[in-house]
């Protein structure tokens, strides 16, 4: 498969977490805000891409008996560097994302790349299918974080777009978005519109 | 050697640990000086925004810059009285009310911000200007909804005035409870008295508007929406502000003229 096909290829043919369903968690949960959801989105691709990396490079020396331990070791470690890079550069961004950076660990994104590709591939490759599964997982997102704020605080990245009516202007906050459940609605919305387009990605009754 | 022997097995996952520890441990290391800045430049930032003398825009040097106007004290809350028990530097409120040795349980009845337990001491932080107090800043937390509201009361030197009032961490439904953060809530603060001339605790977070009447120094809107919220902010405030909060102190500083 050619370099641009593994990295394109999940963000709309294969995407995690419309096609695969994998990391809904922390897509309810990170989405409120669009400078929350850049930093998790890039974080999230960085881990998935170097933990490919390293469990590629000594894939052909992990017993099979321990190899889930093995993959988990590298993430946890990965995340763990992540989240104290966060706390020493991004603080607030750290702080608003509090224990989710931590919880990149369950993430079953990061450990199904690991396990479902780089196990079996070369280590560029691997890299190039972390970052690819990253993009897909940042796509999805971003477009549900674009609407939850536009829609709850009537901002984008923190600007102003509609003036609230707590704060003298016509919009009123829809504070359904600011909840977790509104990005259910989203995320089935951007599967529905996925799918017309992509007719191969609907499942058969 | 094959992969799936025992020798292997241990060796892999030995040095796997032996790498993936030593990573760990340097970005903590590394890492740990900067990350405590942070903490205590976010802390400053928030106590600030509380006295009004920076807004949301400051900058790390404004916060360093303001932050000169401001002196910490340690209190120890049973007495009212300064201590040097504990060193300014390194007092954290949430560690300290977590340390068996420096926390006490608070008796349910007493428990009007529902907080279960408190650190003995408390830090208060004096704002002078040109050698004259020109604030006080009380750190205040109790149970909102959902989780516990941290926050920063800043009062006039006659001690009734508040002169600014703000939450730097709690975990209330946005857009509801929230709206604690809303700017507008903040700005209604100043000038709002919370004890009478007897100092008895009279702050009210009504339901609704405030109206006209003779109490309305004493009122703060609700919020709408967030019922149990605005009774969480009331009750940690007349908590606080009671004999087992800082009444005393507040009480040692006036009779002593400290704030002259």
């Amino acid at each position: 498969m050619s370099i641009k096909k593994i990295l394109f290829d999940p963000v709309f043919n294969n995407n995690p977490i419309a096609l695969q369903v994998l990391g809904i968690c922390s897509a309810l949960a990170v989405t409120t805000k669009m400078e929350t959801t850049l930093v998790m989105s890039v974080a999230v691709t960085l881990v998935t891409a170097f933990s490919s990396l390293s469990v590629s490079i000594i894939r052909n020396h992990i017993p099979s008996s321990i190899r889930i331990i093995v993959q988990m070791t590298i993430i946890a470690s990965m995340v763990i560097v992540t989240d104290q890079i966060l706390k020493a550069y991004f603080y607030n961004v750290s702080k608003s994302l509090s224990v989710y950076v931590g919880l990149i660990i369950t993430n079953c994104i990061v450990m199904g790349r690991t396990e479902g590709y780089a196990m079996k591939n070369e280590p560029i490759a691997s890299f190039m299918d972390g970052i690819g599964n990253g993009l897909g997982y940042s796509f999805i997102l971003i477009s549900v974080a674009f609407f939850r704020e536009l829609l709850g605080n009537g901002k984008i990245l923190g600007f102003t777009v509609f003036k609230l009516t707590s704060e003298g202007g016509w919009y009123q906050g829809n504070g359904l978005m600011l909840l977790a459940p509104s990005a259910f609605f989203l995320i089935g919305f951007l599967i529905w519109g996925i799918r017309t387009f992509k007719k191969d990605q609907v499942e058969e009754n | 050697m094959s992969n799936n022997s025992i020798k292997k097995t241990l060796l892999v996952s030995l040095l796997l640990c032996l790498v993936c520890s030593i990573m760990v441990s340097i970005s903590v290391v590394m890492l740990g000086e900067k990350q405590e800045e942070n903490k205590a430049l976010d802390v400053r930032r928030n106590l600030l925004m509380a006295t009004g003398l920076i807004d949301v825009s400051a900058t790390k040097e404004d916060v360093v810059k303001a932050y000169k106007m401001v002196e910490m004290k340690i209190v120890e809350l049973e007495t009212g009285e300064f201590t040097e028990v504990i060193d300014p530097h390194k007092y954290d409120l949430k560690k300290s009310r977590k340390d068996p040795n420096e926390n006490i349980l608070i008796k349910a009845s007493d428990d009007l911000a529902n907080i279960k337990f408190r650190s003995k001491y408390a830090s208060v932080y004096f704002v002078k200007e040109r050698g004259v107090t020109t604030q006080v800043v009380l750190p205040v937390y109790g149970k909102g909804l959902w989780s516990t509201m941290f926050g920063f009361l800043s009062l006039a030197p006659d001690l009734k005035t508040v002169k600014g009032f703000q939450f730097f961490e709690h975990g209330e439904t946005p857009g509801l409870g929230g709206e604690v953060d809303n700017p507008d809530w903040k700005k209604i603060w100043p000038g709002k008295n919370v004890y009478d001339d007897q100092l008895n605790t009279k702050i009210d977070v009504v339901k609704g508007k405030v109206t006209d009447n003779p109490n309305k120094e004493f009122q703060v809107d609700g919020l709408s929406g967030a019922t149990l919220t605005s009774n969480g902010v009331e009750n940690l405030l007349h908590y606080w502000l009671g004999q087992h909060g800082y009444l005393k102190f507040l009480k040692n500083i006036k009779t002593r003229g400290y704030l002259k």
